[in-house]
């Protein structure tokens, strides 16, 4: 067992360092990675690995993504850099009907294992075009895998697990937490699919992802729940978006039979909708949905903060649902 | 050339033109499509059918240059490409036909035909889309130090996409092994090609990216075969992407069941003319081959495009299952 303390940024560029000493295959491709790319998530990788290897590419996120299924079909094992997510739109195609699809429409001829890293989320006042969360886009595409690592620990178990699976995976980590310091068991295994107790409780349900984590421990770092009569959240980090951990929700809510499920996405047909519906219909229990209203992101932060989850948000959130 | 190895790049026009036709006609019926009302007997092949009838020397001429070990991307028109990279007739007709025995198991039909055991990653539903992938998979060749090369095929449509200018580029700035074909039948669906294209054309944007690149007439087999047989040495030399712009003319509609009755009939009538099985016929004869030995060569492609056609009708269906397998691993068996 060894455990380092390192940042979210750091844990990612760990686990990408290993798979690229253990396969000459393995490639990194996107705008900017000779220089560690723009939030140094790949530090030091192209002075070991060389420009081959660590490919700065031109920014052409068409051909970018496409590229990689053709790498891939051909013996590459290509993780691609988008950058922000809100980019990777510029290569919608080559994700949803290249990358997704090849598998099944060629009949098992071929297979795409990529890992797609699109940064999201809300960050540094970098207003509508660089703050989105899209989970839930790429959920809804059959073929895809889709991963939101939280934690150190996360980043770096749920990348292996993801480019050791053979499938195209959307991998989301979230801008604001590069710089989260944490301790990283490089021998501990995150398993895609499989979600994480933060806290163990029987009033409510509370299933988040991604930066909503912080928010949840933030909450019972500051015993902000015991405004609502000392009530025990149940907490779920999902980590994967698809497959989801349904095993893990449907015992909990089950037993407490109340659910909020909290992203930062916006809340209309967000994922939350869909574990929300699932749970009611298999557990019968009480749901609630936190997210974004469905606004742009704004620049201001009066504006960005409308768009934020907040401990505030998920109190109220709480209270309604045990009202309910 | 050698009259043996022009009658190799005769045998199999004829081998995608009588495909072509046989798929032709085997999707007659069915849905219905550009003006035309739907029979009551199902069409053998149901789903959209884009022949490259006409375009068989581009297919023929290139491929003929290739190893079984070079890669190959296609379009929506892939029926010759994947014929002329080494593919079965019998298992693609068997594809169109939605059979369990097809390449895909039924899965993709025409507009996604392939055979990735020769190297043909794929026909593509999405204009231009073709571009991005054969570029990677070139990219994967000089990775992996691998001595083979891409050929990619494209129409002139294409060439008003972004991948087409991101790929090209790409190629280009990594010194990829990959050959560019644009396959030019000068229209775009329904549209002629010239009227939505600023400047030169797909020809010119190739140059302005410096890569190095040729003008063929894309009905003269012989034609195309000499020019590809010399790129393709080129970019085997590893001197970086080529550009063949080859101009052909779509006999069919965009689909098998458009008449396209939006182009000019004496422009097709024109074309007809110069149907690059005939170039290559009179080219035959002028080397001392006899109408009745082509016509014996063409009786023996029959053949082979009969049975196909007899397996195919005959062959199983993909059961309800299928639909639920090849689609990912992780999570596989939660599908709702």
């Amino acid at each position: 067992m060894t455990i380092t303390k390192m940042t979210y940024a750091e844990a990612a560029c760990a686990a990408l360092r290993e798979a690229m000493q253990a396969d000459p295959n393995v490639v990194a491709l996107g705008e900017d990675l000779g220089r560690g790319g723009v939030f140094g998530q790949y530090r030091g990788l192209a002075a070991e690995f060389g420009g081959d290897r660590i490919i700065d590419t031109p920014i052409s996120e068409s051909n970018i993504m496409g590229s990689a299924v053709g790498m891939a079909l051909a013996g590459v094992r290509p993780i691609v850099e988008m950058r922000v997510i809100d980019f990777a739109l510029c290569a919608i195609d080559e994700i949803v009907n290249q990358a997704a699809k090849n598998r099944f429409m060629f009949g098992g001829q071929g297979r795409v294992p990529l890992v797609a890293r699109m940064p999201i989320g809300i960050w540094s006042a970098s207003a509508a075009q660089h703050s989105q969360s899209l989970e839930a886009w790429f959920a809804h595409i059959p073929g895809l895998v889709v991963a939101t690592p939280s934690t150190p620990q996360d980043n770096y178990g749920l990348l292996k697990s993801s480019m050791a699976s053979g499938d195209p995976v959307i991998y989301m980590e979230h801008k604001e937490l590069w710089g989260t310091q944490g301790d990283v068991d490089t021998a501990e295994a995150v398993p895609l699919g499989v979600g994480k107790k933060l806290a163990v409780g029987k009033d409510v349900t509370i299933v988040t992802w991604s930066r909503g984590v912080g928010v949840c421990m933030q909450a019972l770092e500051q015993g902000a729940f015991a405004s609502l009569g000392g009530i025990k959240p149940d907490i779920i980090d999902l980590r994967t978006i698809w497959p989801w951990d349904r095993a893990m929700v449907m015992e909990s809510a089950a037993r407490t039979g109340r659910l909020l499920v909290m992203h930062e996405a916006v809340q209309v047909g967000g994922f939350g909708a869909e574990i929300a519906a699932s749970a009611a219909e298999q557990t019968g229990c009480k749901v609630k949905r936190l997210g974004s209203p469905r606004i742009p992101v704004g620049y201001a932060q009066v504006l960005e903060n409308e768009s934020r989850l907040s401990v505030g948000k998920l109190i109220s959130a709480t209270q309604a649902l045990l009202k309910q | 050339m050698t009259p043996q190895r022009l009658l190799d790049l005769y045998r199999l026009m004829s081998r995608i033109r009588q495909f072509e036709n046989a798929a032709e006609i085997a999707s007659q019926g069915g849905v219905a499509a550009w003006g035309l009302a739907a029979s009551a007997k199902p069409a053998l092949v149901r789903g959209p059918l884009h022949l490259s009838t006409g375009q068989e020397a581009v297919a023929a001429g290139v491929c003929h240059n290739l190893e079984r070990a070079d890669m190959l991307t296609s379009t929506h028109r892939g029926h010759g490409h994947t014929l002329a990279k080494g593919a079965d007739a019998t298992r693609m007709m068997c594809e169109l036909f939605g059979r369990a025995t097809g390449y895909n198991k039924g899965k993709g039909g025409s507009m996604h035909i392939a055979d990735f055991s020769v190297g043909m990653l794929g026909a593509n539903g999405v204009v231009a889309a073709g571009i991005p992938i054969a570029t990677g998979a070139a990219h994967a060749l000089k990775i992996r130090k691998q001595a083979n090369i891409v050929a990619c095929f494209f129409g002139d449509g294409a060439t008003n996409r972004g991948p087409f200018l991101e790929g090209l580029n790409w190629a280009q700035v990594y010194q990829l092994p990959i050959l560019f074909v644009c396959e030019d039948n000068r229209i775009s669906a329904t549209t002629p090609t010239p009227a939505m294209t600023a400047g030169a054309g797909a020809f010119a944007r190739a140059q302005a990216m410096g890569i190095p690149s040729e003008h063929v007439d894309g009905n003269d087999v012989e034609a195309v075969d000499t020019a590809a047989q010399k790129m393709i040495g080129e970019i085997r030399a590893g001197s970086g992407p080529r550009f063949l712009h080859a101009v052909t003319y779509r006999f069919k509609g965009h689909v098998s069941v458009d008449p396209g009755t939006y182009r000019d009939a004496k422009e097709v009538e024109a074309a007809l003319h110069k149907d690059p099985l005939i170039v290559a016929r009179a080219r035959l004869a002028s080397l001392g081959m006899t109408a009745s030995d082509i016509a014996a060569l063409d009786a023996e492609v029959k053949l082979e495009i009969d049975a196909a056609l007899q397996t195919a009708e005959a062959a199983p269906w993909p059961v309800v299952g299928d639909a639920y397998e090849d689609i990912m691993t992780t999570g596989a068996g939660v599908w709702l």
